[in-house]
């Protein structure tokens, strides 16, 4: 059944990783992120493997999972790296046949690009499956706060992704209920070409939409009715505390970008 | 008792784009008074569920006005103590819960108030303690079964510290498991915490457990009084009311009207069984004499 | 004998950690003209049955042979099956999509590729069965009627398929008494009018009134299979199961226990009555 499904590809758990203040992992990755692009040379590429290997055994997130997660964009993985081989110039030759030019510099740019994009992957990643949806969303209304000086509506964007998150998976099982009382009516959602498909979907897509403005205003309704006025004086439940642990994340991030900035510059 | 909630000649009228506005509830006063629980029952369409929105301000009066405590619902400085004095459960279980985590959802309405964190926590627990719900607390509410669902938007409404719930309807999208879980959930709140209550249904065996029951029909109320008293002596007023009565006194009221006379009110099975006990012993006094 | 159920047994998510296992070998049948009940609490499996009766799902094993037409068969094509079956759903009028009623109905016979003519005979034929005033509804849309009213167009939609046999699933749900007594009616008068029908519930006050025979899913199991006096008869059993046992049969089975004379296995109000006139009418003794 559809509400069996985890939403997102968050894989609970309580490792070091998950436990983690969800604000520190959200600036570590955007600092990991320029790691990755930063990075140059084979020790380079080395220390940050090493950081997501790390990480990874230490979130105790089987490297299967990590690696399904690149799975989807492997086609786009395998193209760069094709790319770089055949139009990369350089000075020492491996193959030339035709307008085919391989050349041992192409090869180590194509590695390497392709390897950023894995880690940049396997990274966020990492990132998602150690931490709720809604932790993130939470940590992002808190890092963000000082936007609203400039009148960028945190809280509302913060609500509106939390009530998302909420109604994904009553939304998916009703879809699941319209699609199969059409069907009884002989609807037919599989067969056709791409106009008559399309059309297939008016008996589908209206009643949902009617039934998520029907749960929109009922929902404002209960929120009204529990004093919800926007996120002025508002307060929270659960407060995030940096601890020990995020100092040592936060140290073990700026070695290696300490490393790998070393290895760029000598 | 003293009175909580005070409705004076209180009408609503539906505004309409294209036509004339719609008049759902018409001319009616009533009272809450603290402590009691009042039953609101008519059939869909009756204007009980307008009439339990004017309760705490989620619709204003077109005419007339309702207070709660000590303020008036259109009073905008003091609407948040009117949302806070009278807490709400709806009757779509889905469409009331707003957080992905069960404790979250419960921390919902004292995060609007601004409560301490601290104190959110003691409060939060102690909510989904009173609907035992506490072992769901980390768990995601699509995964609950209706009347689990329910008991979390009480707990929500619970944590807040109202004085007055106002049910519309909490039990219709339910099966009788569910049912069976709010009624006992909400009629404990009522015995031990003395919590007021105010329940809009139309099934009438949740009424029977009430203190008072006002009937609509077209947007008036239309009879008020203890239930039993109600459905023993305006069982006609009801019935043309678009209801019917708990199944004991519908069977008491055909057998009285064949000639068989039925002794007391029964409601229930145990009352109506009780009921032909002491008919027998009766007549067994009438053959011994 | 339109439909055949034999060791029905339906794993959602196979093959996944999710597993679960919703019907276990269940077998019955439905007779021509029949009106059967089927009861269980949530989670019973009673909408995984009806969904293979309609041929929206297939059985993961044994099967269901409707009109000779079988399920587990790959080559079998489901929309023959769901032709014959009609399937009304949970709130359907969460379904209604089109601007007009007379449009809504159509949707069905519409797509069993029928022609003008028989379309508009049809959507008229249902309306007068769900007793909707066809005039008066055709050009409104069906999102400005009543409660009642939208519930009555979106049966309407699956009658005028003209299917042999006719699903509800919990057609009073969220309905007041006068609404649900209205369309308990109808029912009551389309299978009088020799069509079969199934009907799923939770209220055993409608099962009792209306069916020929009862079936009880527990677990995805069948617990129970018989006619209402039958099943009500063990009214101990279906209170184990978390069930409840309608009023009537409980008064009955408490007189009973306290020595009157009346018989254990009553469940309408009506015969409850005619047992109590007859046990303390005039002339009636009470013991």
């Amino acid at each position: 059944m559809l509400k069996d499904i985890t939403l997102g590809q968050f894989y609970p758990g309580d490792s070091l990783v998950h436990r983690l203040d969800p604000r520190v992992k959200l600036v570590l990755m955007v600092v990991y992120i320029a790691m990755v692009f930063l990075v140059e040379g084979f020790l380079g590429y080395l220390f940050l493997a090493a950081f997501l290997a790390v990480s990874a055994f230490l979130s105790r997130i089987r490297i299967k999972f990590l690696l399904r997660s690149i799975r989807p964009v492997l086609f786009i993985v395998v193209f760069t790296f094709v790319l770089n081989i055949l139009f990369t110039r350089g000075d020492h030759p491996i193959l030339e046949w035709g307008v085919l030019h391989i050349t041992w510099e192409g090869v180590r740019f194509a590695v390497f690009m392709s390897l950023r994009l894995v880690f940049l992957l396997a990274g966020t990643s990492l990132l998602t499956l150690t931490t709720s949806p809604i932790a993130l969303t939470d940590a992002l209304e808190r890092l963000l706060k000082p936007l609203n000086a400039l009148h960028f509506p945190v809280h509302e964007m913060a609500m509106m992704m939390t009530i998302a998150l909420r109604f994904i998976p009553t939304l998916l099982e009703e879809t699941d209920k319209i699609m199969k009382a059409q069907t009884a009516r002989g609807a037919d959602f599989d067969t056709g070409n791409l106009l008559q498909r399309a059309k297939a979907m008016v008996p589908l897509l209206v009643p949902l939409f009617v039934g998520a403005f029907r749960r929109a205003d009922e929902l404002a309704m209960a929120m009204e009715a529990r004093c919800y006025h926007g996120g002025r004086h508002r307060t929270r439940m659960k407060v995030l505390r940096v601890s020990r642990a995020d100092g040592w994340a936060c140290g073990a991030t700026a070695a290696t970008l300490l490393l790998i900035l070393l290895e760029r510059l000598l | 008792m003293s009175d909580i909630i005070r409705v004076q000649d209180v009408s609503y009228e539906y505004e309409r784009a294209d036509e004339q506005g719609e008049l759902a509830v018409r001319g009616v006063s009533m009272r809450v008074k603290k402590g009691e629980w009042l039953s609101i029952l008519g059939r869909n369409g009756s204007g009980k569920s307008t009439l339990i929105k004017l309760l705490n301000g989620l619709f204003l009066p077109t005419h007339g006005s309702v207070t709660v405590g000590n303020f008036d619902t259109r009073d905008e400085n003091h609407i948040w103590d009117v949302r806070q004095t009278v807490g709400m459960i709806f009757q779509n279980p889905d469409n009331q819960i707003v957080a992905t985590i069960v404790e979250e959802d419960v921390a919902f309405g004292l995060e609007n108030l601004g409560v301490s964190p601290k104190e959110i926590r003691q409060r939060v627990d102690a909510a989904l303690a009173a609907v035992r719900m506490s072992e769901y607390a980390a768990a995601a509410p699509h995964m609950l079964s209706g009347g689990q669902k329910q008991r979390v938007a009480i707990a929500g409404a619970l944590a807040m510290e109202p004085d007055v719930l106002l049910m519309d309807e909490p039990t219709a999208m339910l099966d009788p498991g569910g049912r069976r879980e709010v009624m006992e959930t909400v009629e404990r709140l009522h015995r031990e915490r003395g919590l007021t209550v105010v329940l809009v249904t139309h099934f009438m065996e949740e009424a029977l457990r009430g203190d008072r029951v006002i009937v609509m029909q077209d947007g008036r109320a239309i009879l008020e009084g203890p239930p039993r008293e109600l459905f023993a002596k305006e069982a006609e007023a009801i019935c043309r009311a678009g209801l019917e009565l708990p199944p004991m006194a519908e069977l008491a009221r055909r057998l009285r009207a064949k000639g068989l006379s039925v002794p007391g009110e029964p409601m229930t099975v145990e009352e109506m069984a009780a009921a032909f006990g002491a008919l027998r012993r009766e007549r067994r006094g009438k053959h011994a004499g | 004998m339109p439909v055949e159920v034999r060791d029905l047994t339906h794993t959602y998510n196979e093959d996944s950690p999710f597993a679960a296992a919703a019907l276990r070998d269940v077998s019955f049948a439905i007779e021509d003209g029949e009106f059967l009940g089927v009861i269980g609490h949530t989670g019973s499996g009673k909408s995984t049955l009806i969904q293979h009766l309609n041929g929206l799902i297939r059985p993961t094993s044994g099967t269901v042979i409707v009109n000779g037409l079988d399920l587990s068969d790959k080559s079998t094509d489901l929309r023959r099956v769901r032709r014959r079956v009609g399937l009304v759903f949970q709130y359907p009028e969460y379904q209604l999509f089109e601007e007009t009623v007379q449009k809504d109905i159509a949707f069905g016979p519409r797509n069993l590729g029928l022609d003008g003519d028989e379309v508009q005979r049809r959507v008229e034929e249902a309306c007068a069965l769900v007793e909707l005033p066809f005039a008066a509804v055709r050009d409104k849309s069906p999102f400005e009627l009543s409660g009642g009213q939208k519930r009555r167009v979106a049966i309407a939609g699956v009658l005028a398929m003209e299917p042999e046999v006719l699903i509800l699933d919990e057609p009073t749900a969220g309905l007041d008494p006068a609404g649900r007594d209205a369309i308990l009616a109808l029912i009551r008068r389309w299978h009088e009018g020799g069509r079969t029908i199934v009907m799923v519930s939770h209220s055993m006050e409608d099962v009792a009134r209306l069916a020929d025979r009862i079936l009880v899913l527990d677990h995805g199991k069948k617990a129970m299979e018989g006619t209402p006096r039958e099943v009500f008869a063990d009214a101990g059993r279906l209170q184990e199961m978390g069930l409840d046992v309608p009023a009537a049969t409980r008064l009955a089975r408490e007189l009973s226990d306290r020595g009157f004379d009346v018989p254990r296995d009553l469940y309408t109000l009506e015969e409850l009555e005619e047992a109590l006139l007859r046990a303390f009418g005039e002339g009636g003794s009470a013991c």
